[in-house]
């Protein structure tokens, strides 16, 4: 076989599995589901328009020469995408470093390693591309029915910046792992995979309620401020923008840019990535010494389970990229209520449905970790202690966590309005209840480690969590402003979790 | 040779259910097709039994019935006298289960770990700390007593997995083949930990493909096929069951499993 024959068979190779990783997280690994999983995609597709409508629709005349503000506003939306591929970048980057098993096939094989792990890189552009042009299509098939078909552009600019992301994530994962190692590498990449997304819109928000006391982030975008800030409309800052808008000549110096990046990435990095994988398999051993041996502790069997389930979560990388994540969004509201103490601003209503949101979230991801993802589920099984137990002494973690994480916000807003921070532990409650409830209901053996695929093992399930945790955030909102309103919306909530236990397979 | 599916085992039924460690009447699980078949099963008190047999044999399906990860259809089973369907709590207090794919947690270290197990089993810390050290010092654990789990290897892991079985004290040890992926060295100190329980008066059910090791180390050996217990007794005794006195335990499982193999 010649190179050249070699390196399109792996290219193939490629992206068969990247494929099937898709396929297998759409379907939950369960055979037969193809077709089901495509329909399912097309109609999500179709009813995102939708939503695509309301964000984009007014925009869709936006025709050059553009204002600064809006300018500003549309290449601030190209870099947040550009963040959340660079964030889906970094976590396919290190997957590929850490849980494909065919690296030691690949390292012994006699190919040049260089060519091998350089179509690797380019499957990774081409996976985080395909996936932003996957969820871009609604929005931009708005913006081409309102304003005709320059708007197609905006298909070449995603595809640009997902060129850079990707460059720009290998760049910055291999640069990690020289500076800090392999086993620090995993932990550190996922944290900024999670809040790199994030981020920019956090940072936004903050210097939205700094500078202008609200939390919408349009408010420092459109700003006077913002605008003599900006550099001249003639700049190729705004590159980005005009290339959307349908500039031809823009739009190729973008895609020009980003092919080169990620050329110069391939030759910069591949022999590096080869370096890099051959010493991620070789420091299989993560050196966590722990640095004394203490006295084992006495207790309870339910309190040996419970100090595991906190040992493990307080280990947990993707817990900790997750609580961090939730905290970071967190911030603007703790914000609006570090300024709402001397000003008593009724925008502090905001920071209810917020917190009661994210605790319905975060626990429902603890109640998976602890419930479900159990690594010794024959070990727990054997023990002399009955199954009720076992399941009560975990939901007692997920509860006593979510008490620790969000009481230092709570308790701060008792002192502003005490009625607002009975409401809102109430909400906090009443929505990690039900989160863990419906993974207690749903629940599925399996490993830790595979959390990524938790949303996937039941579609049923990770939509009643999200319509449960919206409903109480709004029940909890809609209680502070028109209690009669909250009365309706939690019965309709306390009805979605209802009819999520009535058909529960724990049920049947 | 007695046949389960003839009669049952002629010593069991003379024993008092005291006497026996484990005493199984009429287990049956079936999935798609029949795994176990109303097996019956003794083992005495203080005795290290193998249980031997051809890939699907239904020998984990038996033992995971056993330990109370599956729920048999149909049949009895008793640990120590204690009826363990009925009350599994008390039998899971008196044994310990080891799976041949070790399951232990990648993020605790292995006192970690054997700390946990004590606490789940009611240990007194005190002594679970003194004997959690000594059996992962004599596993050859001690230079990796702070380390987490996750980067060990599968032999490491499994001595681990051992380590948690044994920390407990049970009196009655079920291992799945315990051996599978450990080294000469390695699986030379389980054999010889396993063999000091036997001596202390622990009772010792393992599943094994090794036919050497049920050969060298089982006081007696079980041999199952198509979820039926086909053959049992002391290698002696299977030999005269079988009327060949000087063949090997491997010729004798392959004709019991498969006289037509073993015809050829």
């Amino acid at each position: 076989m010649s190179s050249a024959t070699a390196l399109t068979w792996f290219a193939r190779h490629e992206i068969r599995l990247a494929w099937r990783e898709w396929l297998a997280m759409m379907t939950g690994g369960r055979r037969g589901r193809k077709r089901r999983a495509v329909i399912g995609l097309m109609i999500f597709a179709a009813i995102m328009h939708l939503p695509a409508y309301a964000v984009v629709g007014r925009f869709a005349d936006l025709k050059a020469p553009l204002d600064k503000s809006t300018l500003i506003v549309l290449t601030a939306t190209i870099v947040l995408a550009w963040a959340l591929m660079l964030s889906q970048a970094i976590e396919s980057v290190t997957r590929v470093f850490y849980a494909r098993a065919d690296l030691d096939l690949i390292m012994s094989s006699p190919v040049r390693l260089n060519n091998v792990f350089s179509v690797r890189i380019a499957a990774i552009a081409l996976s985080v591309i395909a996936m932003a042009l996957l969820l871009s299509t609604p929005f931009v098939d708005v913006l081409v029915i309102g304003g005709g078909i320059r708007w197609f552009a905006a298909y070449g600019v995603v595809v640009a910046i997902g060129l850079s992301a990707a460059a720009v994530a290998i760049a910055v994962t291999i640069a990690l792992f020289r500076l800090i190692g392999p086993s620090r590498t995993r932990l550190v990449a996922q944290i900024l995979a999670a809040i790199i997304g994030a981020g920019f819109v956090i940072a936004l928000q903050i210097a939205a309620i700094l500078s202008y006391g609200t939390l919408s982030r349009f408010a420092v975008l459109t700003s006077d401020a913002a605008a003599a800030f900006a550099p001249d409309v003639e700049s190729y800052v705004w590159w980005p923008a005009r290339a959307v808008l349908g500039d031809g000549e823009a739009l190729l110096l973008l895609l020009a840019g980003g092919l080169v990046l990620l050329g110069a990435v391939m030759a910069m990095f591949s022999s590096r990535f080869a370096d890099t994988a051959v010493r991620v398999s070789a420091t299989a051993t993560p050196s966590h010494q722990a640095a004394r041996t203490r006295a084992f502790r006495a207790g309870s069997r339910q309190q040996a389970l419970r100090r595991k389930e906190f040992l493990l979560l307080r280990r947990d990388p993707w817990l900790i990229s997750q609580t961090l994540m939730q905290l970071l969004y967190l911030v603007p509201p703790a914000l609006m209520l570090w300024r709402s103490f001397s000003d008593s601003s009724a925008v502090i209503v905001l920071i209810t449905p917020v917190i009661v949101m994210a605790a319905g979230q975060l626990a429902g991801g603890l109640a998976w970790l602890t419930i479900s993802g159990e690594d010794a589920a024959d070990l727990v099984a054997t023990a002399p202690l009955p199954p009720t137990r076992v399941i009560r002494a975990k939901i007692e973690v997920v509860l006593i966590a979510i008490s620790v994480i969000f009481a230092p916000l709570v308790l701060p807003l008792s002192f502003v309005s005490p009625l607002q921070a009975a409401i809102t532990a109430l909400g906090v409650i009443i929505a990690a209840a039900s989160a863990t409830a419906i993974q207690l209901w749903f629940r599925v053996q399996a490993k830790r480690s595979q959390f990524r695929r938790r949303q996937t093992s039941s579609r049923l399930a990770t939509f009643s969590e999200a319509f449960s945790s919206i409903g109480w955030a709004a029940t909890a909102a809609l209680a502070l402003a028109i209690p009669i309103a909250a009365v309706i919306t939690g019965l309709m909530t306390a009805g979605i979790v209802a009819a999520t236990w009535k058909i529960s397979p724990r049920r049947a | 040779m007695v046949r389960s599916d003839t009669q049952h085992m002629d010593c069991p039924d003379i024993m008092k259910p005291q006497d026996s460690a484990l005493q199984v009447r009429g287990l049956t699980k079936r999935f798609d097709r029949l795994a176990v078949d109303a097996l019956d099963l003794t083992v005495r008190s203080g005795e290290f039994y193998a249980l031997v047999g051809p890939n699907g044999a239904g020998k984990t399906t038996t033992l995971r019935m056993v330990a109370g990860l599956l729920r048999p259809d149909a049949g009895s089973v008793a640990v120590f006298g204690i009826d363990a369907l009925e009350n599994p709590i008390a039998a899971k207090q008196a044994m310990a289960w080891v799976s041949d794919e070790p399951m232990i947690y990648d993020k605790l270290t292995p006192l970690e770990y054997l700390e946990f197990v004590a606490g789940l089993w009611g240990v007194d810390p005190a002594v679970s700390q003194s004997a959690a050290h000594d059996l992962l010092v004599s596993l050859g654990l001690e230079p990796h007593l702070g380390e987490r789990c996750e980067g060990f290897s599968k032999g490491m892991r499994q001595k681990v997995a051992l380590a948690g079985a044994l920390v407990h004290d049970p009196r009655l040890i079920i291992l799945d083949e315990p051996l599978t992926g450990l080294d000469a060295v390695s699986a030379r100190h389980v054999k010889g930990l396993l063999g000091d329980r036997v001596r202390a008066g622990c009772t010792v059910i393992m599943t094994t493909h090794i036919l050497e090791v049920a050969e060298r180390m089982a006081d007696r050996i079980g041999v199952i096929a198509a979820g039926r217990l086909v053959a049992e007794g002391t290698l002696t005794e299977l030999r005269q069951q079988n009327g060949h006195n000087d063949t090997s335990l491997e010729d004798l499982f392959i004709t019991l499993v498969n006289p037509e193999a073993a015809a050829a």
